[in-house]
Formats: C-alpha cells, structure tokens, sequence
C-alpha cells in the first residue's frame, strides 16, 4: 500500500512538472519532448491502477505515435526560432481574462473533487477488484460484443481522418515524372510496338 | 493521505486539465502548443474515465478511454495537416500573425 502510494506520488508530480513544461518552455521542441514524458508518466499510472491494457495503449499510439507526429511537424516547420513571448505584444488584453477563467475552472473542479461525497461501496486502491481474467480480456469482451458498433465507427473515424490528412496535404508538383498506372496497363501490342522501315545508311529518329 | 482513493487521481486530472486550459488561453507562440494543450486536455478526461472505471469496478469507462484515444489521434492528424498546410501558404503559424478572419 506504501508502494502504490508513493509512486503514485512520483508519477502525478512528474506529469504535473511535465505538463507545465509543454506549456511554458521556450522552444516548440522542449514543449514536444516534456509532452512525451507526460504520456509516458500518465501511462505508468494507469498501468499502476490496474488498466495494463490502456496503459500500453497510451505508451504506444501516444508516444510512437502521436508525440512522434509533432516531433515531425515541428523538424519540418522550422519554427524552433520562435522563441516564447508570452507577456509581450500590443493586443494582449487577453491575458487577465484567459487567466481568470483557468483559475475558475480551476477552483471549480477542486471543489467539485473536494466536496463530493464518494459512494459508500467504492472501492479504495487497497480492495481493487483482482479478476481471474486479465484487463485485456475484460475489454474485449465487452468491447466486441456491447459496443461493436462505437468500434466500428471508431475506426471510420480514423479511415476519415487519413483521408483528410492526405487531402490536406497532397499539392500537384509540376515538372516532376510520375508513373501513370493507367497508361501502363491499358497498352496493347499494337500501340507499343511500331516497326519502322530502316534505309541502309540511315538512322531512325526515335525521339519525336 | 496514505490511501489513495479517487479524489487523488479527480484531484490529477483536474490540475492537468487546468494546465491545458492555460496553455490554450495564454498562448502567443505558435498553434502546435495549442494542439499539444489540446491533447493535455483529452488526457485529463482520460485519467478521469480511467479512475472512475477502475474505482467503481465497471469496464466501459475504459471502452469510452479507447474511444477518446482514437478521437484524440484523429484530431492530431487533422490539426497537423491544417497547420502544414497553412504553413505552406502563409510561412508562419504564430498566433498573432492568424488574423485572416478577422476574429
């Protein structure tokens, strides 16, 4: 019980420390690098908690492959010189107001988690359900059965998001040669080979 | 203090959500730490459904996790397209250099 608690201790106050960082660091890369330790942190706490499967689920697609995506942004975007300037500018009469309400939204959610009053059957961390089948299996049965059709448009979410990057995305070069796969397969013999009658002493010009 | 219960992990959550919040209001460098601020924020709501299944002993806050996972990543995709895209044409992505539509 000691253990669970002091790393719960460890993790919490490293993803705290680290999702301060992502918003106030100085440059877009150290903001990109302290959001993976975030993930990586909020990982190991829910591995720690007891859903191994998410956990691995947030190491994998957040860090491999989320937090690699902006790593690529930002290397590509070139806007590691844009330094942070947070207080500085003409029109910033944004800032009291956007500091106001976090601050109220802060206070609201403490006093929400402060004075709610917990059921009485919940469970604490030290009576957690220990089930003869694992996380995983848990999940998918639920997931494969109860909730086939959210898991199906989850996956129409992602098949619309890949089209729209690519959408997005793609741009027409000019001057370039591309392969034409309609042209490949659509000749016939009879267009692709031409016979030519060869005069002696003379060349064939090809290239027309 | 020893125990930790629910209101530890409530308690997590909403400090990191807090963290986005901020980091969206107060940003005047470039829109990818929104996109980053944005996804600190589906985090938070992940630690909340994550506790709240595991400290009421039901399995479908984790389905409805895995669902805002796959949102999340979409999202992602999405914003860093636009975000190249408009790079491409504008050659900034600052905040205070967006005011192409005037709000």
């Amino acid at each position: 019980m000691i253990v669970h608690t002091i790393f719960f201790y460890f993790f919490s106050v490293i993803a705290i420390f680290s999702s301060l960082m992502v918003i106030t660091s100085r440059s877009t890369i150290n903001s990109v690098f302290f959001l993976i330790l975030d993930f990586i942190s909020v990982g190991c706490l829910f591995i720690m908690v007891g859903a191994e499967f998410l956990g691995m689920i947030l190491l994998i697609v957040y860090v491999g492959a989320v937090a690699v995506l902006f790593l690529f942004v930002v290397m590509m975007l070139n806007v590691a010189e844009q330094k942070q300037s947070w207080f500085i500018g003409k029109k910033s009469t944004h800032i009291p107001t956007g500091l106001i309400v976090s601050v109220l939204i802060l206070l609201e959610l403490l006093v929400v988690v402060g004075g709610w009053r917990y059921k009485e059957d919940l469970m604490s961390s030290s009576s957690l359900l220990i089930s003869n089948i694992s996380n995983t299996h848990q999940i998918g049965l639920v997931m494969y059965t109860d909730y086939i059709l959210y898991f199906q448009i989850a996956g129409i979410v992602l098949l619309l998001s890949m089209i729209g990057a690519i959408l997005l995305t793609f741009r027409e070069r000019v001057g370039v040669k591309k392969q034409s796969y309609i042209n490949q397969i659509s000749r016939n013999p009879s267009t692709a080979v031409e016979l030519k009658e060869v005069k002696s002493n003379q060349g064939v010009k090809i290239d027309d | 203090m020893i125990e930790i219960g629910l209101g530890h992990y409530l308690s997590l959550g909403a400090i990191i959500f807090f963290l986005g919040v901020i980091g969206i209001f107060l940003n005047r460098k470039n829109v990818i730490v929104i996109l980053m601020s944005i996804e600190l924020i589906l985090l938070a709501v992940n630690i909340n459904l994550i506790s709240f299944s595991i400290f009421s002993g039901d399995i479908v806050g984790q389905i409805f996790t895995m669902l805002i996972l796959t949102v999340a990543a979409a999202e992602a995709a999405i914003g860093l397209a636009i975000i190249v895209v408009y790079y491409r044409n504008r050659g900034s992505i600052r905040v205070e250099d967006i005011h192409g539509m005037k709000g």
